[in-house]
Order: structure tokens, then C-alpha cells, then sequence
């Protein structure tokens, strides 16, 4: 299907490029698992179907596409509240780069806390435990061993909020809404023993179990669910940044800070 | 104290011993002046202490300056500092490219994703060791259970030029005879003896030596992350001066599509 000319090539099934003629350098058409990009799906396809294509290689019904926008909208921005969205207006306030605000959402946004390691580890959990509850149980009493992980020792358990009191409205909502939506089976499992897993936690429900378990029931793996909620999560780290680059530093905090060994302090 | 009240505990300030810049008057590094008590200190120097709050000796401090010395490649074929060079070429900034590059070095099967298993395979089996255990059964229980032995192995090739010079370098300032280097050199000898393929890296041989001067997991982690930062500006530099889109261009025929067919678009 593809000239092999070259002895150095990039081995991929998603993408099929096609050179002008008078270019090999430049796309003449390009398919994405076999659909031409522009072609025909360009102005027909939406932006949810594109990207569960990408990453599954087939069209989602529209159950699914359905369910993945929903997510999208719940994802889209976290809040300035939020450490990773914090992190990128720490770059729009000093004026840093684009893609160093984007880059700093990402870094911060990307571990056990809220973040898309924790999204990881919960669908893991799942595809440990599916929908026995005795195995979740017994999971979130004991859980897996990770110690020669790059990722730091888990701090609480994945999945639930170690600062709530009690499930948000918007995670009862969310959980409500995509449960209706999914043509799954683990969202309407996870409305329907929220309360029996919190109580094995003594925690309540965060957002990342709920997206984790969305991306389940789309059929992500959970390398794929961590990106995808990477990704999701990054345009409102953008828009937050550059309104913070607009109000500029002397609007944003600084806060204070006490120092337990000054030496200035010794000094006296 | 948990949920929230452990939040407004920590809200508005910043409770540290680690440091403050006072800004117009002074700076404090881990409870010293930076411009009165550490303004002599070599940058590495001030690095690692930074890290463990300990100071080191001229020959340590040497041997840590060799680490990242001498696995500081500017070979812009080598994955993370190809992102450094690619950055170049597509004109992005050198901060990006090379903290990116800087990222991309946490990988799974080389940098970043070695040196904490590495170091605690050492310290584990010299533990266990030191308990009466067999190096043997040691090692074997690490193959067993992590599938390979971090800090054994390479990627590209068995052999690794970098475990001679740094090891002179040892010996000359002493440093070559510590019990973690023995113990990476018993596996090594171990592992040919029974034929594995796993050849010593110098991943393995950098955790010993760091194990030997005392850091921890997390210092020797956090030690270890500027370690191929120095090939990385000449790869960005090289692409930069080169005519722009010139580091590995990629025609349609270095893309091997290995996917399904041309298929026409229709949702499901």
C-alpha cells in the first residue's frame, strides 16, 4: 500500500499519507485508519469522532461520540482553582511562552493527585476489578504494589477526593449524566455503588474516577485514558493563562512566606 | 488533621525551610545566605545541596561532575536530544526544545525510568545481603518478579563505553571500591555467567557510585535529571543554523502505513 522505498521508515497503521506530484515532501491526501481526512471527513466528521478514531481506529457510534463529548465538556477546564490550570497561569502571568504554559498544565497535571496518572491507575483498577465489587473491596484495601515505579508511593487512594468531605455536586452530576449516556455497563456500576465504595475509601468520589471509568466504558485502555485526559484537560489551562498575561503579575498572588531556618533571624 | 481543614492549614502562605528570595535584599538556600555563605560554591556544588542539604568532598564532587560528563552526548539521533534538535529546526525556542528534550529523558527504557529502580535493586540487595541472602536468589527474584534488572541491558547495544572512563575516575579519587559499585559489578558477572544478555549499563554503575556517596533514591533520582543536558543545546544549536524543516525530513515514502484500507467515511 505504501512505497518502501526508503531504508529508514516510520511504521504506523493510523496514518496513510500520499504525495503531490511534483512533492514528496507534500500531502497530495492523507487517511486516517483508512478514511480520507480531507477529503471526506472534513466537514462531516466531528471533532469527538476524530479523535476516538485516532486512537481506536474505528468511528464511534454515537452513543459513544456522545459520551466522549460529554467528557470533553466536563474536562475542558478544571478551574483556576485547579493545580495543573494554576501552573499554567504561573506561565501567562510572567509572560512565558505558548507552549510553556501548556507544558507546565501538563507537568502538573499529570500525577496521582487529580491528575492523569491517577486516571491510569483507576482504570487499571477496573481492569482488575470490573464490576465485582467484593474485588474492588478488596483492592482498595490492599493496593497493587508500585515501588519501582518513577511515580511516587500513592499518597490515597486513586480515584477519591483525600481532601473531600463529601461527593461534589458536580461529580454526582457528571456521574448522573454520563451514566444515562453510556451504552456500558461501568458508569451506571459506579452510580449504583458509589456509596459502598466510599465507604470502603472513607473518601468521597473524585472527577478522575468518574472520567477513568468514562474512558473505560468507551474502551480506552488506560495508556489511552491518561493521554486522553491530558488532552482534555488543556484548554482551559490556555484560556486561563492568557487572561492571567492580561491582568499581569502585580494582579496575581504571591502569597507570603514564613522561613523555619532564616539565618537573619539566627543572626538576632 | 484531614479533608479540608489540612487546606485552609496551608492556604495564603508558604511554610518552608528549604528557602526565600527577599526581593531587593537577600536570598536563603536551605538556611544560608546565597550571597554571603554559598557564593563561592560551584554550581553542581550548590546543586546537590540543594538536593540532600549535605556538602561533599572535592573528589565526590568531581566524580559527580564525570557522571553527567561523560553521558552527555550531542547526538541529535538519540530520542530525547533529537526533540532538542527537531525544536531547532522547526525554529521553536531553546528553553522548549531542550526541556522537552530534558522530559522526554524520563523514559521507560533508558534516563529517567532506570535510575530509581536502578538504585533501589542496589540498595535492596545489599540489604538483603547483608541479612544472610544469596546474590544469587537475589537476582533471581528480581528477574522474576520486574522481568529484567534495572541498570542491566541497553537498548542499541550490550556494551556500554562509558563504565571504563568513569570508573577510572573512581578509582583515581578513591571512590571505585565502595559496596554498592561491588555488588553492581557481582550482578554483572552473575548475569554473564548465566548467559542472560543483560551487560552491565552504566545506569547501574552511576547508581552504585551515588549509593556509595550516600544519596537517597529520591537525591540520586533528582541528582541524575540535568545528566544529558549538556548534549542537548548542541543539537538545538546545529538544527537552528541549518535551513529550517532540514533535521530528519520525512518524505510520503518514509512513512511505512502498515493500516487498513482506503475505506469510505460513514458514521456507525
Amino acid at each position: 500500500m505504501s512505497n518502501d522505498s526508503k531504508s529508514e521508515q516510520i511504521r504506523t497503521r493510523i496514518w496513510l499519507e500520499e504525495p503531490e506530484p511534483d512533492n514528496p515532501f507534500a500531502t497530495r491526501a492523507a487517511y486516517c485508519h483508512g478514511y480520507d481526512v480531507y477529503g471526506a471527513m472534513l466537514g462531516q466528521a466531528r471533532w469527538v469522532e476524530m479523535l476516538y478514531l485516532l486512537f481506536r481506529g474505528e468511528v464511534p457510534t454515537s452513543a459513544q461520540a456522545e459520551l466522549l463529548e460529554a467528557v470533553a465538556v466536563v474536562l475542558a477546564n478544571p478551574g483556576p482553582r485547579d493545580p495543573s490550570v494554576h501552573a499554567a497561569m504561573c506561565g501567562g502571568v510572567g509572560g512565558s511562552t505558548a507552549a510553556a504554559c501548556l507544558i507546565a498544565a501538563l507537568a502538573v497535571g499529570a500525577g496521582q493527585l487529580s491528575g492523569g496518572r491517577e486516571v491510569f491507575l483507576v482504570m487499571e483498577a477496573w481492569n482488575s476489578c470490573g464490576t465485582d465489587l467484593d474485588a474492588w473491596q478488596r483492592r482498595l484495601a490492599t493496593p497493587p504494589d508500585d515501588t519501582v515505579s518513577i511515580w511516587p508511593m500513592p499518597e490515597h487512594l486513586p480515584g477519591f477526593d483525600p481532601h473531600g468531605v463529601s461527593t461534589t455536586t458536580p461529580v454526582q452530576q457528571t456521574l448522573s449524566h454520563l451514566a444515562c449516556v453510556s451504552v456500558e455497563s461501568r458508569l451506571i456500576w459506579l452510580e449504583m455503588n458509589r456509596a459502598s465504595l466510599e465507604a470502603v475509601a472513607g473518601r468521597p468520589l473524585a472527577m478522575s474516577c468518574v472520567a477513568a471509568t468514562a474512558f473505560c466504558d468507551l474502551g480506552f485502555t488506560p495508556e489511552q485514558g491518561e493521554m486522553f485526559y491530558l488532552l482534555l484537560r488543556l484548554p482551559g489551562a490556555a484560556a486561563h493563562a492568557l487572561e492571567q498575561r492580561q491582568y499581569g503579575h502585580k494582579k496575581f498572588p504571591f502569597f507570603k512566606v514564613e522561613l523555619e531556618n532564616d539565618p537573619a533571624m539566627e543572626d538576632r | 488533621m484531614k479533608g479540608p481543614e489540612i487546606l485552609e492549614e496551608h492556604s495564603d502562605h508558604l511554610k518552608s525551610y528549604m528557602g526565600a528570595c527577599f526581593p531587593g535584599e537577600r536570598a536563603v538556600f536551605r538556611g544560608h545566605d546565597l550571597h554571603a555563605d554559598l557564593k563561592d560554591m560551584d554550581w553542581i556544588e550548590l546543586y546537590v545541596f540543594g538536593i540532600t542539604g549535605r556538602r561533599f568532598t572535592t573528589q565526590q564532587q568531581r566524580l559527580l561532575h564525570a557522571i553527567w560528563v561523560y553521558t552527555s552526548y550531542p547526538d541529535a539521533r538519540i530520542w530525547n536530544n533529537r526533540v532538542a534538535g527537531l525544536a531547532g529546526s522547526t525554529r521553536s525556542t531553546g528553553s522548549l526544545g531542550i526541556a522537552a528534550a530534558l522530559a522526554v529523558s524520563e523514559a521507560s527504557i533508558y534516563g529517567g525510568g532506570i535510575y530509581m529502580p536502578s538504585i533501589k535493586f542496589l540498595k535492596r540487595t545489599r540489604k538483603a545481603l547483608d541479612k544472610g541472602a544469596e546474590l544469587s536468589d537475589c537476582v533471581q527474584d528480581e528477574l522474576k518478579t520486574r522481568r529484567g534488572i534495572a541498570g542491566y541491558g541497553r537498548p542499541l547495544t550490550s556494551r556500554d563505553e562509558r563504565i571504563s572512563p568513569i570508573m577510572a575516575l573512581a578509582a583515581t579519587l578513591g571512590l571505585d571500591d565502595g559496596p554498592h559499585v561491588r555488588l553492581a559489578f557481582a550482578v554483572d558477572e552473575l548475569l554473564l555467567a548465566g548467559r542472560w544478555r543483560l551487560r552491565m549499563n552504566y545506569g547501574a554503575v552511576a547508581a552504585a557510585l551515588c549509593a556509595d556517596l550516600g544519596l537517597s533514591t529520591r537525591e540520586y533520582y533528582l541528582f541524575m535529571f540535568p545528566a544529558f543536558l549538556a548534549g542537548m543545546p548542541p543539537c538545538f544549536i546545529e538544527s537552528a543554523q541549518r535551513p529550517e524543516g532540514t533535521l530528519f525530513p520525512l518524505s510520503c515514502a518514509h512513512i511505512l502505513y502498515e493500516g487498513v484500507s482506503k475505506r469510505e467515511w460513514q458514521r456507525q
